[in-house]
């Protein structure tokens, strides 16, 4: 490779008055110089060291904005975006909610600093999240059990809870459910903890495989961490019911297991927070220690914002003292302290009870039109479909996403042949489906599903 | 019917954590987390907040205050906000973060017209302002030359080490500041760069040192890049103060345009929080400069790669201010114009501060004071008197007898100076 210094300022050296002592090999051990085709294209070259970003390739295209890209230059009228994981308006808008914008109006009219925060984040926005997630008076927030502490919404939470693994319980892996949240992996590979899968869903009866998930869950050594999500699981849009997580709660207490929730859709899944939060306080109030990393992208609709919080509960007030202070040594080294406006909208919004209402009303509203699509599309596939195939499990599902079922090819098939973009693992977002577009999704998912195979 | 669950499984649970209890008494998973020890330079204003006493004074952080000792939110940040508010989506920025706000940016360092953004050989991502700017550069480093150092310079800025402690980089040291002159030490600086082994990774201030103030001169910035070339080193600029410390964001940029015209491929951390007054808003850039387009949408890839499993994308909000300002020319001029005041502040307290010391009849020079440049001023105080001007008088700051001179104003420069005179006459 030429030379990765040209000297603007010294004299251009012409091909005989180079040193070919002085030349630097280039990475194969070979004399760059002397491959180049035409002396005088080389005159530019004072040293030929090679770069040192030599050996660094391509990395790989994200899976979910692939998609997004590739619609964007699809020409194609009737194309859909199904693998967006954004909540979009009937009208396949983006939406801000009307809550977030007074949110914002007021700080604006109060002219609030722009101060750093402390490394632990907004503490007002500290103590609404942990409230919501837990209930205000719930015995380990009086008890200041909770070591909480505002992160770069849900992916640095979870970043700083397995940065937390990785130095105290060094060698302890972490269970993450098959299928999951891309991301998830990419967190516990650079925080270097090491992770296994447990079985999860079930292609044959697209729900889940609960004998699978509690077998898995009991082989693990004693002590993993167990990553669950909350509610509105993330692709396949199957949740245990109450009586599995019951279940769940028990296997995991009995191998001493650190149960670690992903919350990105509190309030978003069934409309309501607390019924959304109810796997948590059901393992709090098994007296359990354990994380919690929250996002309120989607549920306030702050996605760009980055704003969420990792909680660690803790049997003790002084544990989670110390803990915390864990968690901001982490931090520090990485952002030093966290972004100020999504912490103040989310704290403005929870701490005005007018604003709080409408906020629950929009959340609704949102949950509300998912569940609507939901129906809508179930409906279209029954009236459509011939082949007495049960399409119950569109129904089942909760949240975001639905897990179609389809495979890698008919997923293809629902892009080539029907514009309809989403991910390869057959997850579709329905935060991205109008009613106007429900029949037309059902003709390709039918398609796909019989005649691809 | 989840309420009837939790109940059943709570009491489910007493019976079965007292079964449990044999195997683990109720004891924690945490029992061997120490507390963390608490930062120096957080820890000082976290100090200084806890303390009733009406004199205190905090000259700790490094954030702006103006004569009242007031936070300031520059009036082009006002502005921005006020167009801003209630217009657009909150979308996901892409993981290189907003692109307007980043070509901005590039701007500013590289100089407007630039070649190299022209031929597009810059890889650059929006970052969590200098903090994530350097992290996601020491895990780059980390992880496409895990063999390599970083040469830090003696002092700096404490997170720097934190930093690429954190993600597992080698550090070495190089002589900076000289104790006796307070002032740079040049010639210890050659020889480490010298003797460090070629093809070294280099942190460089690029201007206002953190936490001295001292800056090498022009000319001896040359004298460096060429002696960085000779040996083939990777100079990573860390710029958190551009326009700050002189009032010229052309000027503050001087060691990386030597650079630049000198060939070298750099790596450079932008902070608005300082020159913007965005603390909190987080907002940075980090830049890879490559040896053609290709090269760097490359290494920008990586830099997705590894800012995807810390955060996914960055915050909007600072960038969506950043990008307004710079993107309008009125806006722009206005902020020029409000850096400039800023600055001028500081220089005018640095003179103040000296003159201050001298007729107080100190018996030592405080040259230093105003020889320095930006918003600290390493007085040379030894970390005992420090712990004095805390208990005696109030007075917060880091014990390495850093001096944010950002925090002293025409109404606390006295105090500060008769403080300060009271706990180093006798040295």
């Amino acid at each position: 490779m030429a030379s990765s210094m040209l000297s603007l300022g010294s004299t251009s050296l012409l091909p005989r008055e180079i040193n070919k002592d002085k030349l630097k090999l280039g990475p194969s051990g070979s004399n760059p110089f002397l491959r180049t085709k035409s002396l005088s294209r080389v005159t530019m070259s004072v040293s030929v060291k090679p770069s040192r970003f030599e050996g660094i390739t391509m990395a790989p295209p994200d899976p979910i904005l692939g998609v997004s890209e590739a619609f964007k230059a699809d020409t194609n009228e009737l194309k859909l975006n199904l693998g967006v994981g954004a909540y979009r308006t009937e009208e396949l808008q983006p939406y801000v909610l009307n809550v977030v914008k007074k949110a914002e109006n007021l700080m604006l009219e109060r002219g609030d600093n722009k101060e750093y925060l402390p490394i632990e984040g907004l503490a007002a926005f500290n103590k609404a999240t942990a409230e919501l997630l837990f209930g205000a008076g719930h015995p380990v927030i009086k008890e200041q059990k909770v070591a909480t502490i505002q992160g770069l919404s849900g992916t640095g939470s979870l970043r700083l809870a397995a940065a937390l693994i990785e130095r105290y319980f060094p060698g302890a892996k972490v269970l993450i459910s098959a299928p999951t949240w891309g991301n998830h992996k990419n967190i516990f590979n650079d925080a270097k903890v090491p992770w296994s899968e447990y079985r999860y869903y079930d292609p044959k009866t697209i729900g889940l495989d609960f004998e699978g998930m509690i077998e898995d869950i009991k082989e693990a050594p004693e002590g993993s961490f167990i990553l669950l999500h909350g509610c509105a699981h993330n692709p396949t849009g199957i949740d245990p019911t109450p009586e599995q997580w019951v279940k769940i709660a028990d296997v995991v207490q009995e191998k001493n297991h650190i149960p670690f929730f992903d919350v990105a859709y509190q309030g978003f899944a069934s409309g309501s927070l607390d019924e959304d939060a109810a796997s948590v306080r059901l393992f709090a109030e098994r007296g359990m220690e354990f994380f919690v990393a929250q996002s309120y992208s989607k549920n306030l609709g702050l996605y760009a914002e980055r704003i969420g919080a990792i909680n660690v509960v803790c049997s003790s007030a002084d544990a989670a003292t110390r803990v915390k202070s864990q968690l901001k040594r982490i931090a520090r080294p990485m952002y030093s302290n966290p972004p100020v406006h999504g912490a103040r909208i989310v704290a403005n919004v929870v701490g005005d009870a007018t604003m709080f209402g409408e906020w629950k009303a929009e959340m609704e509203m949102m949950a509300g039109r998912i569940k609507t699509v939901r129906q809508r599309l179930y409906d279209s596939l029954v009236s459509k479909d011939k082949s007495g195939k049960d399409w119950s499990f569109i129904l089942k599902q909760i949240g975001m996403f639905s897990f179609t079922g389809l495979n890698k090819a008919q997923s293809d098939n629902m892009t080539n042949k029907w514009h309809v973009y989403m991910t390869k693992d057959g997850r579709i977002s329905l935060a991205g489906l109008s009613m106007a577009k429900c029949e037309y999704l059902a003709d390709a998912i039918i398609d796909s599903c019989h005649n691809v195979s | 019917m989840m309420a009837t669950a939790i109940r059943n499984s709570a009491s489910r649970g007493t019976m079965m954590s007292r079964q449990i209890s044999g195997l683990r008494s109720m004891s924690s998973w945490w029992k061997n987390v120490e507390p963390a020890p608490k930062d120096p330079i957080l820890g000082v204003t976290e100090a200084f907040l806890a303390d009733p006493s009406p004199d205190k004074v905090n000259v700790g952080v490094g954030a702006y205050r103006d004569d009242n000792g007031k936070p300031v939110v520059l009036e082009c940040v006002r502005e921005a906000e006020r167009r801003i508010a209630g217009t657009s989506f909150m979308e996901y920025l892409p993981m290189g973060g907003s692109v307007k706000m980043v070509d901005e940016t590039l701007k500013l360092a590289y100089r407007d017209n630039s070649e190299f953004i022209k031929d597009k050989r810059i890889a650059a991502v929006q970052s969590l302002s200098g903090t994530g700017a350097c992290r996601l550069f020491a895990d780059f480093q980390k992880r496409f030359r895990p063999d390599s150092q970083i040469y830090i310079p003696v002092p700096t800025w404490s997170n720097h080490h934190n930093i690429w402690r954190d993600a597992q980089v080698t550090q070495k040291t190089y002589h900076y500041y000289h104790p006796e002159t307070k002032g740079l030490d040049f010639s210890g600086l050659m020889d480490d760069v010298k003797n460090a082994p070629e093809g070294s990774f280099f942190l460089l201030h690029a201007c206002a040192h953190n936490p001295t103030g001292v800056d090498p001169t022009e000319e001896q910035w040359r004298e460096i890049s060429q002696l960085f070339k000779a040996k083939n080193h990777f100079a990573f600029f860390d710029m958190a103060y551009q326009g700050f410390a002189s009032g010229d964001p052309a000027r503050d940029a001087k060691s990386i345009r030597i650079f630049l015209e000198d060939g070298h491929h750099i790596g450079i951390s932008q902070s608005y929080a300082k020159n913007m007054g965005l603390y909190g808003q987080r907002v940075g850039c980090l830049s890879v400069l490559c040896e053609d387009e290709k090269q760097a949408v490359t290494v920008k890839s990586q830099l997705q790669q590894l800012a995807r499993p810390m955060y996914s994308n960055p915050p909007l909000h600072g960038a969506q201010i950043v990008s307004t300002i710079l993107g309008d020319p009125a806006l722009k001029g206005l902020w020029l114009k409000e850096v400039k005041v800023m600055a001028d502040r500081i220089i005018g307290m640095r003179t103040a501060l000296r003159e201050s010391l001298e007729k107080l009849g100190s018996p030592l020079s405080w040259e230093h004071v105003t020889k320095q440049i930006g918003m600290f001023c390493y007085s040379g105080m030894t970390p005992e008197q420090v712990d004095r001007l805390t208990s005696e008088y109030h007075i917060y700051m880091t014990r390495n007898g850093r001096i944010s001179m950002a925090g002293v104003t025409t109404g606390n420069v006295g105090y500060l100076a008769n403080a300060i005179h009271e706990v180093t006459k006798s040295s």
